[in-house]
């Protein structure tokens, strides 16, 4: 009896079309999202993440004709996160069919945005979003960057995780950049460190790309994982990801 | 033979459209209004609700939406609430210090669960007693929740002549309600419409509850 680990499958999404590149470099051509939503679900992914990487930020619609299409036919809660600036976007998006939105730099720029989100919508539709590096400038020894980890900022990724919580974020998706990519594995420290800090959710994202990587991650803190080219490669399945789990001795659906 | 008419009450609440998909799966004749009679005519009437409990009483009272699901019951027309659509069936809630009155359906209130993690969110499972008939074949299943307040004590004490109200619990640190079914009223915590194919067999098991 208790809660199962989720396995959220990611696809960034840029004009329609699922892309993957490595530390958010190069993008590719990785498919239909609405295609592969659709075989996740049927794979057995506990949610579904979109996030919206277009490089322009006045252009979301497509992938709000994406989102909607998903929710016709996808069962499963979904995320969507990617150029989300204002209240009226989450709006958008809810009404699209996205049932949490995933916010990032807007709530860098200017914290209260969680709170006003947190008020009309309630604070489960929040996930706030975190692309985290290793740097000796902050105190926990992690610092928030920005434009897909090419920026440092100056916050203390443990300060900022804690005191979006307290603000109203329903959940924290913790991105290491140092481990994106690299199919070597989560940044357990890191998950370690804001898992211990906060008391919402953690879902660990970032450097997956072997079986044996996920439990690790679940038993540093986190009570989902996310990941997105293993699955969009084929390297593994959803099922094979909660199978490792399971043998791990982790709960799951 | 034709399918029950089902409304999804739009009252400004909640993922309405999950919702009607989720029902259009089922093969239910689904329509998302707020018109209130048709809102008073439909076989089933759906209560979804997401965000906080005085918000989602607030939207309810607008549109006066209180009157319409009391009169439905009054006239034993079956009612789902879903998430807060549960919760505001009891008589009160209290979220961040702020106590609102809910339409009292049952006694008793809402509060903060006592967990280390909050929000409740993920597939969870769900302890279903043996008179329910919501949960026919899935109730060895995990269900979608997505919440912090939940309504942790059963107390209405219904005449003997009824039949007994089924009430499903689940646990997060502590036991809540997950579900209860009590005549024409039925309700859930967890999210049928994003719990995969075990939720869409529930929301089928009202359907065809209707008649």
């Amino acid at each position: 009896m208790s809660l199962a680990v989720r396995v959220i499958p990611c696809l960034d999404v840029a004009g329609g079309r699922v892309v993957k590149g490595v530390n958010f470099l190069n993008l590719r051509d990785a498919g239909d999202p609405v295609e592969l939503a659709a075989r996740y679900y049927e794979q057995g992914a506990d949610e579904l993440t979109f996030l919206d990487v277009t490089a322009t930020v006045d252009d979301h619609s497509t992938t709000y004709d994406v989102v909607r299409r998903t929710a016709e036919q996808v069962f499963i809660p979904l995320t969507v996160g990617g150029g989300v600036r204002t209240v009226d976007d989450v709006a958008r998006l809810l009404a699209s069919g996205a049932d949490k939105v995933g916010i990032n730099s807007a709530a860098l720029a200017r914290p209260e945005l969680i709170g006003e989100i947190a008020d009309r919508f309630g604070e489960q539709v929040i996930v706030l979003s975190l692309d985290v590096k290793r740097s000796d400038a902050v105190p926990s020894g992690f610092v928030v960057t920005t434009h897909g980890g090419k920026r440092d900022t100056t916050r203390d990724a443990i300060a900022w995780a804690t005191e979006a919580v307290e603000r109203g974020a329903g959940e924290l998706l913790v991105n290491s950049i140092d481990a994106d990519g690299t199919l070597a594995g989560f940044d357990i420290d890191l998950i370690s460190a804001v898992g211990a800090a906060s008391s919402a959710p953690v879902i660990a994202s970032g450097g997956a790309g072997r079986l044996e990587h996920f439990a690790p991650a679940i038993a540093a803190g986190a009570d989902a994982v996310l990941a997105a080219s293993v699955f969009h490669d084929g390297t593994f399945t959803i099922g094979q990801v909660k199978d490792a789990l399971s043998r791990a001795g982790e709960v799951v659906r | 033979m034709t399918q029950p008419r089902v409304v999804v009450y739009d009252y400004g609440s909640g993922n309405v459209h999950s919702v009607v998909k989720a029902m259009q799966k089922t093969g239910a004749d689904v329509e998302l209004t707020s018109d209130r009679a048709r809102v008073m005519e439909a076989d089933g009437l759906i209560v979804p609700g997401v965000g906080a409990f005085d918000a989602v009483m607030t939207q309810l009272n607008d549109v006066r939406g209180g009157e319409l699901i009391d009169r439905r019951l009054a006239g034993g027309r079956p009612v789902l609430g879903i998430c807060v659509g549960l919760q505001i069936m009891f008589e009160r809630g209290v979220e961040r210090g702020v106590t609102t009155e809910g339409l009292g359906e049952w006694p008793g209130e809402v509060t903060r669960l006592n967990a280390p993690v909050l929000p409740h969110i993920g597939w969870n499972t769900v302890e279903v007693p043996e008179n329910s008939t919501l949960f026919a074949g899935v109730e060895g299943e995990r269900f979608y929740f997505v919440h912090s307040y939940g309504a942790q004590e059963w107390t209405l004490d219904p005449h003997p002549a009824i039949q007994r109200p089924a009430v499903t619990w689940a646990e997060h640190g502590s036991r809540f309600i997950a579900a209860v079914e009590n005549g024409p009223l039925t309700a859930t915590q967890f999210h049928p419409e994003k719990s995969s194919a075990a939720g869409i067999r529930l929301l089928s098991n009202w359907l065809h509850s209707l008649g």
